[in-house]
């Protein structure tokens, strides 16, 4: 069992942070010159690191799957980004979103961690003006924000519906300063498949390059993974076709802990399903639950009807729909937290009145707001939205109510970080949504975005820094030492071994198959039963993929099926170990829902008494059983008190 | 909107191994496609039904899917990004073709994105026009706070309209000069909108060009046709702004 050590400094909680970056060491100018940094993603953790560390002196190599930096999957966030300017004027304050972030997540985030990240956000925003992010602006000339969900202040800074995009572009123009100046290496079209440690230390990586096939390895004093979230263990879900957990994987079967695996976020308003045959779900902004009312008819036979196609939503008179949120949280409405009204659209679904032919969907209706505040207003404020909306399911919104089902959107888990977001594999750190630190069981909205370049370009350039003072007599790692030749070896050997299997599936008919089961027990609602049954199905898959596996086309050459083998093989692992993470977890408590810990009306119970602690999974070899070690949470800020939208 | 079936397709796609192997059409026959398909879901059941039959499947660039990343590229038909406005292909749905349709799927053509495998074409040549000067020279940390300097909303939000091109190359693509001139120009002109970036304005616009030049772009002679297929719509008026930026620079030469 490993011993973990969160390295939280001491003090007041409003100077931890100041204390620490006094007390860490500095590397000098001279001596960055001499280190290395491996870097693997462009995201906007990822993209934001390298930049600012290659702007500080030190050697960067930047890795990302993608034919471009740019096109990592913080590109397609719509909705904003968080920080405590308090520009409006309405009592907001460090302490406020700090506040907000830890009872969002429902106690279960590091105090110290997230109250770093609430200091920080402020300076994301100036740098982010600096770059020429164009954030949306007042007449006056001033930066304008927005609300959004679970809190009572207007924070959110925005771009448009393209936040993400924008902030994205703005530390990947850094980055490509940088790279200009030859001070970033980028390495594009190329995969990160297994970490090189020396004496204990990470000190490089081997990838596989997807255009040429060939495995390389690259070295380097210190390695950091900023690869994203691993929501596509579900197949289907609002990441990018690319994005994948194998990078994490691989840190955890290095020795990395990896903490928190089952809570995942499931957001309300994403485009249902339409069939058998889909790859990807498409979200919908969360925006749009200020100005839609959320229903489905309240008599069966109505639903029945909808099902087949024999009415339309129109059809339904006043009295026979069921406002079932405004119903069951009169005080929150249409705007409770995620988690919540994505259980409530499931449970109205699985009780049989679901609105489309599929029986997986609910209305999210826009007729009572056009009423009240007219067409024009509604267009100017979700125009965009509703243009994309009916471009993917050739219905028109502002006639009949747009239909939505919750999808898989963000994993709260990852690789398991202390304070200065380094692993427990000395060398080895984890920035952005691939590691497990600041959202607790749930992430509030425009949160993710502030984490990502909080790492990036405030925490870990500083963070890192106590790291490497100590490296600074250490040469350049060559590539030749035995380490990374075994390592090369193990990685040939598990990519000949998938392309070797010969058998007769594809790799997305496996994909889909996990979805399913992860979909179904380890999802919305988990019970002890459905999730041993998981495992058990999980485990037979595993059989399944080696035995039977297809894998076309050449070894040696740009491979997408051979590429995406290897991640799926990952996933099946990871799935797993959700699975007995979420077994193991017996209360309910943000996105991760035990139908045995309820409420009497069916609401989801925290139990602080036993599991106010992460769980940080190790490794212990090739079908083992993992060990579970747990890192107690201490809060002495905050009162623990149980969430309620009623 | 009930979606339909569509009984039979005719799909003509580019294979080609390798950037150094002549590549050429082969005809593929798919069925029973709902029209509530996405045209890059359709690919992937294409695909599903070529590995199942022992063939290599189509290798075509896409990651978002969500019309952001600018990762899907596509000659569909003869229009980039297919035959619908104001979408990249991964957002085009099958309800934009009738049953028994041929649909002609090619790369991406221009010499300065050589074809790497089947559908999927290297641009990074567009990059290296962004790392010449792509940005604004400042490092992280000991920037002024946000609202220090007040920036019209006009200005805000033309920036933004700008800034919205995704670097997908569909204006390349689409360009019989495969010139790169409102890709380049939705940088400057996104940068040049801003206070920030006036600073550098012209020193931006002309190693920009430079670099674009370097790597074999055409030259723009107003034909408009990338406006008409940028996904994004970005404006041409952004190549006026480009022009007057690099007379300004040469000129202080
Ligand atoms: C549709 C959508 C909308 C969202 N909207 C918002 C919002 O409005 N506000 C908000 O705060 N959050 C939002 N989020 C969440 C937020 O966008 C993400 O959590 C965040 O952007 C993740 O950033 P990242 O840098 O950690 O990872 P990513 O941006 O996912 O980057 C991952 C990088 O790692 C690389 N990579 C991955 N695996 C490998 C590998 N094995 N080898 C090499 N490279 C690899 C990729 O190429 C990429 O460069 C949204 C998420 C989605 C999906
Ligand atoms: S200008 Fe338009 S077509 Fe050209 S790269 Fe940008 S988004 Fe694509
Ligand atoms: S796949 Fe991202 S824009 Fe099409």
């Amino acid at each position: 069992m490993t011993v973990l050590n969160s390295k939280i400094p001491a003090g007041p909680l409003a100077e931890k942070w100041s204390n620490h970056k006094a007390a860490i060491k500095v590397v000098s100018p001279a001596n960055k010159r001499k280190l290395d940094i491996i870097v693997v993603g462009t995201g906007l953790a990822g993209g934001s690191a390298a930049a600012s560390m290659a702007e500080m002196g030190y050697n960067v190599k930047a890795f990302c799957y993608q034919d471009s930096g740019r096109r990592a999957h913080s590109i397609a966030a719509q909705g904003g980004i968080n920080a405590a300017k308090n520009y409006q004027n309405d009592n907001d304050s460090v302490h406020r979103l700090f506040y907000d972030t830890i009872k969002g997540g429902d106690y279960r985030a590091r105090e110290a961690n997230v109250h770093r990240l609430a200091e920080v956000s402020g300076d994301i925003i100036d740098q982010c003006v600096a770059q020429g992010v164009p954030f949306a602006r007042e007449y006056g000339g001033t930066l304008s924000n927005r609300s959004f969900g679970g809190v009572l202040v207007s924070r959110t800074f925005y771009a448009r519906g393209q936040t993400g995009q924008q902030l994205l572009l703005g530390c990947y123009a850094s980055m490509n300063r940088m790279i200009g100046q030859g001070k970033i290496e980028m390495h594009e079209r190329n995969e990160l498949l297994d970490i090189v440690i020396i004496e204990g230390k990470a000190r490089g990586i081997i990838t596989r390059n997807l255009v040429t096939g060939e495995i390389e390895r690259h070295s380097a004093h210190a390695v950091v993974i900023a690869t994203g979230g691993y929501g596509n263990v579900f197949f289907l879900s609002t990441n990018a076709m690319g994005c994948n957990g194998g990078a994490a994987w691989q840190a955890y079967k290095n020795g990395a802990c990896f903490a928190n695996p089952c809570y995942v976020q499931i957001h309300p308003t994403c485009i249902p399903i339409h069939g058998e045959q889909q790859s990807k779900l498409t979200l919908m902004s969360e925006s749009l639950r200020n100005d839609g009312r959320v229903w489905t008819p309240k008599k069966k036979e109505d639903a029945i009807k909808l099902q087949k196609g024999q009415i339309t939503a129109n059809d339904i008179a006043e009295e026979d729909r069921d406002f079932y949120l405004e119903r069951r949280y009169p005080s929150y409405g249409n705007l409770v937290p995620r988690d919540v009204a994505s259980r409530a659209a499931k449970e109205r679904c699985d009780e049989g009145f679901g609105v489309n032919e599929t029986g997986k969907a609910v209305y999210l209706d826009f007729k009572y707001s056009i009423e009240r505040l007219g067409k024009d207003v509604i267009e100017a404020r979700y125009g965009n939205l509703f243009q994309m909306y009916e471009k993917i399911t050739a219905s028109n919104p502002y006639e009949l109510p747009m239909q939505i089902y919750p999808a898989i959107h963000y994993t709260m888990g990852g690789i398991w970080v202390d304070y200065n977001l380094m692993t427990n594999v000395p060398g080895l750190f984890a920035i952005g949504e691939a590691n497990f630190s600041d959202h607790g069981a749930n992430r509030l909205g425009a949160s993710a975005l502030m984490q990502g370049l909080a790492d990036g370009y405030f925490v870990l350039p500083y963070t890192i820094g106590d790291y490497l003072a100590d490296e600074i007599q250490v040469p350049r790692i060559d590539v030749n030492h035995q380490e990374f030749i075994k390592k090369e070896k193990a990685v040939t050997d598990r990519m000949t071994r998938l392309y070797n299997i010969k058998g007769t599936k594809s790799v997305d008919s496996f994909h889909k198959r996990l979805g399913h089961i992860m979909w179904e027990y380890v999802g919305m609602a988990r019970n002890e039963d459905g999730l041993k049954l998981a495992i058990k199905e999980i485990q037979t898959l595993r059989e399944d993929f080696y035995k039977d596996l297809r894998v076309p086309g050449d070894y040696d050459a740009m491979n997408i099926e051979l590429e995406k083998a290897g991640r799926v093989e990952d996933f099946i692992d990871l799935g797993e170990l959700m699975a007995r993470d979420a077994l193991d977890r017996k209360e309910s408590c943000g996105g991760h829902y035990r139908e045995e810990s309820t409420t009497e009306d069916g609401e989801a119970k925290r139990d602080d008494q036993n599991f106010t602690y992460v769980s940080a999974w190790e490794y212990q070899g090739e079908g083992k059983a993992p060990v579970l070690n747990k890192e107690e949470l201490v809060f002495e800020n905050v009162k623990l008190t149980q969430r309620s939208y009623k | 909107m009930a979606d339909k079936i569509l009984k039979e397709l005719t799909i003509k796609v580019w294979r080609q191994k390798n950037a150094k192997a002549q590549g050429k059409f082969e005809t593929y026959k798919i069925n029973d496609i709902s029209t509530g398909t996405s045209f890059l879901e359709m690919l992937d059941i294409l695909n599903e039904e070529l590995i199942n039959g022992g063939t290599e499947p189509i290798a075509f660039d896409h990651d978002c899917r969500e019309g952001i990343c600018g990762m899907c590229s596509l000659f569909i038909d003869g229009r980039a990004h297919g035959p619908d406005d104001d979408i990249t292909t991964c957002q085009l749905h099958m309800r934009k073709f009738e049953d028994g349709a041929t649909i002609t799927i090619e790369p991406w053509r221009a010499g300065a994105f050589p074809v790497i495998k089947d559908l999927i074409v290297d641009r990074t040549a567009f990059e290296k026009i962004l790392q010449a000067g792509g940005y604004i020279s400042v490092n992280t940390g000991g920037v002024p706070d946000g609202n220090a300097i007040p920036i019209s909303q006009d200005d805000a939000e033309e920036a933004m309209d700008a800034a919205a091109c995704i670097g997908c190359g569909a204006c390349v693509a689409t360009c019989k000069n495969s010139s790169a001139m409102l890709f380049v120009s939705a940088k400057v002109s996104h940068l040049a909108k801003l206070p920030q970036g006036r600073i550098e304005a012209a020193r931006r616009a002309k190693s920009m060009v430079a670099k674009m030049d370097e790597m074999g772009f055409g030259n723009c002679t107003n034909t408009g046709a990338c406006e008409v297929e940028c996904p994004k719509g970005i404006s041409i008026a952004n190549i006026a702004r480009l022009n007057r930026e690099f007379l300004v620079a040469k000129i202080k030469d």
